[in-house]
């Protein structure tokens, strides 16, 4: 069986791409990389446009490699991969709605994010085009049986989260199917990029998903520096892995407390939001934003360590270290809540690899993977930690994951505070064209940012692609054969983005 | 469960006072908010939170406002699930296309008076994405606007002091009054 690089190795390689292999293939070859993800050699890392050429990354679990496989479209139309690999449905579908490229054969006619109310279509495309206001009626996928009916739910839902619809079909209290809308917090993101400098790219990146901000900058900012050549003074890589800790620590503490609190579980959300709201003062007073956006750009990180950070940053690990093992006791023995998250909303390993989902989603069905060893980036290069792993793939498994991920981040919290090497924390960026592409594990999972330069300090190109393009059409699988009412609770234990998808 | 329930009674309050700050608007909110919708409203304010297409990280913020150092409920101000039950939209993003008829249609489902909150600076004037094809750019351009909460998300201080000015803005002078405020037209659903 030929490695990914020996398959691709009669296409034409792009000697600006960096640091993993771009080649153009042709359809023999696009196709023949499909068929290599339908039978589970290669897992898909993303699939995207632009006004004239498709580009799907590709990913060997074997041996740890990935290459970028380019089809020039110069008629608009290429063959599609979802007819032989379902999880680039969605991703085709987008890029059809914003490149205005045709997926020959794509077994789904609908739009995706283009909800016809853009005044415009394909928007990244060669040739945009003004569009009547259109509320073209979307139809959902039917499902046919004795006793079944309909619950639509969103584009606004009950609690304080983001918009998306969702369509329950039931039987009873039994789910039967749930289909998602998604693309209601569409924002045109990649299109205003395009043309823009690297700071104010860097400011978008930020804001494709607020909770993974500093995951988005890293990526965005390791994309650039592969495409420029250039390396950020060793501080500052040290000082985006804390931040990069700290906003897993934070997500996932509050993860934790709001699944419990969707079982009914108050006293869980209680204690972990307020250890959530000790992460966020802790960066605050580290480097100055509770979120910290806009703190990590192409060149290095913009605010160095506040010179009370570390001390505050000991002291939050401290308050961690002593309070959370007592709630995970606390999860571990209360039956009645295990009771609603064990079983509940499982997903099989084999779908865990077929989508590669990434992050929680992934680890709790078996899926081994994490961008920082396996890809591994600095500093993560320089830093032993592990990835935990289940098979059980249920709500209870993704807890697990991430209270492991909470220690473990601990740990690297403390690793890197004792390693952070002195210096400057930025270095200029050269105006130069290029193409570079990054991973960075997000606490939802592998962020993957590719863009190209063009040469004047500006964006021709960037593409961004959240972890929950593989874990959103999971949800719906896990959810089948539960009841209704634990619709939130997987849910919550998914946490997907949708900000992060809808771009 | 009960050691971490006693030492809950045992450790010290961690809800802290609202630290004051008095933005300009703020100070104009006063002047709009006429006595008798404030007769009405009492001491409390139910919130219906519309995500009109934000990065959601001013829904991290507007989360941390239920936890125990800013605890919202001690101002009578609290969440529901449903316009029909609100006083006060909270509104967040920068209003995207697809989400347009959404947030109209929360908005009429509000009963009145109602209060009409943009928080964060994409909800105010679209923030980054204001030039984008995909965006209507800022609340107002949608629903009537009340009070802006600007920042990039706010912080929960700003958030707090945002919404308890709505409960305690005194009464306005009677020529001031903006009676025909819930009569305003908005732009009908397509
Ligand atoms: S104001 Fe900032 S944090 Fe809030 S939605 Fe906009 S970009 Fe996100």
């Amino acid at each position: 069986m030929p490695s990914l690089e020996k398959a691709t190795a009669q296409g034409r390689r792009i000697e600006a791409h960096r640091p993993w292999p771009r080649v153009m293939v042709d359809d023999a070859l696009w196709q023949a990389l499909a068929s290599r993800l339908s039978d589970g050699r290669s897992s898909l890392l993303g699939l995207w446009g632009e006004a004239s050429a498709v580009h799907m990354a590709l990913y060997d679990d074997r041996n740890k490699s990935v290459v970028v496989a380019t089809r020039d479209c110069p008629s608009g139309r290429y063959p599609s991969v979802a007819r032989f690999h379902p999880p680039a449905l969605r991703l085709e579908r987008a890029l059809r709605d914003l490149c205005g490229l045709t997926p020959v054969g794509l077994p789904d006619a609908r739009g995706w994010l283009d909800h016809g109310r853009w005044g415009v279509t394909a928007p990244l495309g060669a040739a945009p085009a003004q569009s009547e206001q259109a509320t073209a009626t979307y139809s959902f996928l039917p499902a046919e049986g004795d006793g079944l009916h309909q619950i639509a739910v969103g584009p606004i839902h009950a609690g304080i989260i983001e918009p998306g619809h969702f369509r329950f079909t039931a039987n009873g209290e039994t789910i039967v199917r749930l289909e998602e809308r998604l693309g209601y917090a569409h924002k045109g993101t990649e299109a205003l990029m395009t043309g823009r400098t690297l700071a104010e790219a860097a400011r978008l990146a930020g804001r494709v998903s607020g909770d993974s901000t500093v995951a988005y900058a890293y990526a965005f900012s390791r994309a650039v520096e592969a495409a420029t050549g250039i390396a950020p003074p060793a501080r500052a890589v040290w000082l985006r892995g804390l931040m990069a800790e700290l906003e897993r620590l934070a997500n996932h503490l509050g993860d934790i407390g709001a699944i419990c609190n969707d079982a009914s579980f108050a006293l869980m959300q209680a204690n972990c939001a307020i250890l959530r709201e000790r992460v966020l003062r802790a960066a605050s007073r580290c480097f100055g934003h509770r979120l910290m956006m806009d703190r990590i750009v192409p060149g290095g990180v913009t605010a160095d360590l506040a010179p009370s950070g570390a001390e505050a940053l000991r002291e939050l690990i401290g308050a961690v270290e002593k309070a959370f093992p007592r709630l995970v006791d606390l999860y571990d023995n209360t039956a009645s809540l295990q009771d609603r998250t064990v079983g509940a909303g499982r997903v099989g390993a084999a779908l865990a690899r077929q989508y590669a989902a990434g992050g929680y989603v992934g680890r709790a069905s078996g899926r081994d993977f994490d961008a920082r060893r396996d890809l591994a980036y600095p500093p993560y290069d320089a830093l032993t930690f592990e990835t935990p792993t289940l098979e059980d793939g249920d709500v209870d498994a993704r807890v697990w994951i991430r209270i492991r991920e909470v220690e473990q981040s601990l740990s690297l919290l403390v690793a890197i505070l004792d390693q952070l090497p002195p210096g400057a924390v930025a270095t200029p960026v050269p105006s130069e064209a290029g193409e570079g592409m990054a991973l960075v594990e997000g606490f939802r999972g592998d962020v993957l940012v590719w863009l190209r330069l063009d040469g004047s300090g500006r964006i021709a190109r960037c593409h961004l692609r959240d972890p929950s393009w593989m874990q959103w059409p999971l949800l719906e699988a896990a959810i089948e054969g539960n009841i209704v009412a634990d619709f939130p609770l997987c849910n919550k234990s998914f946490n997907c983005a949708y900000s992060g998808c809808d771009l | 469960m009960r050691r971490t329930l006693f030492d809950s009674l045992a450790n010290p309050i961690l809800t802290e006072p609202l630290a004051k700050e008095q933005t300009d608007e703020i100070a104009a909110l006063a002047g709009k908010l006429d006595a008798a919708a404030r007769a009405r409203l009492g001491r409390s304010l139910s919130i219906r939170q519309v995500d009109a297409g934000s990065c959601n990280g001013c829904e991290l913020e507007i989360n941390a406002l239920a936890n125990a150092f800013y605890d919202l409920e001690r101002f009578g101000l609290r969440f529901v699930a449903s316009p029909r039950h609100a006083d006060v939209l909270l509104v967040t993003g920068p209003v995207t296309k697809n989400m347009r008829e959404a947030l109209l249609r929360a908005y009429e489902a509000t009963p009145s008076p109602k209060w009409v909150v943009a928080a964060g600076g994409c909800a105010c004037d679209g923030g980054y994405f204001a030039a984008s094809y995909a965006c209507i750019g800022g609340v107002e351009k949608a629903i009537p606007v009340d009070l802006r909460i600007p920042g990039c998300p706010p912080t929960p201080t700003a958030l707090l002091n945002g919404l308890v000015a709505l409960l305690t803005a005194r009464p306005a002078a009677q020529s001031k009054q903006q009676s025909a405020r819930d009569d305003r037209k908005i732009k009908s659903i397509t």
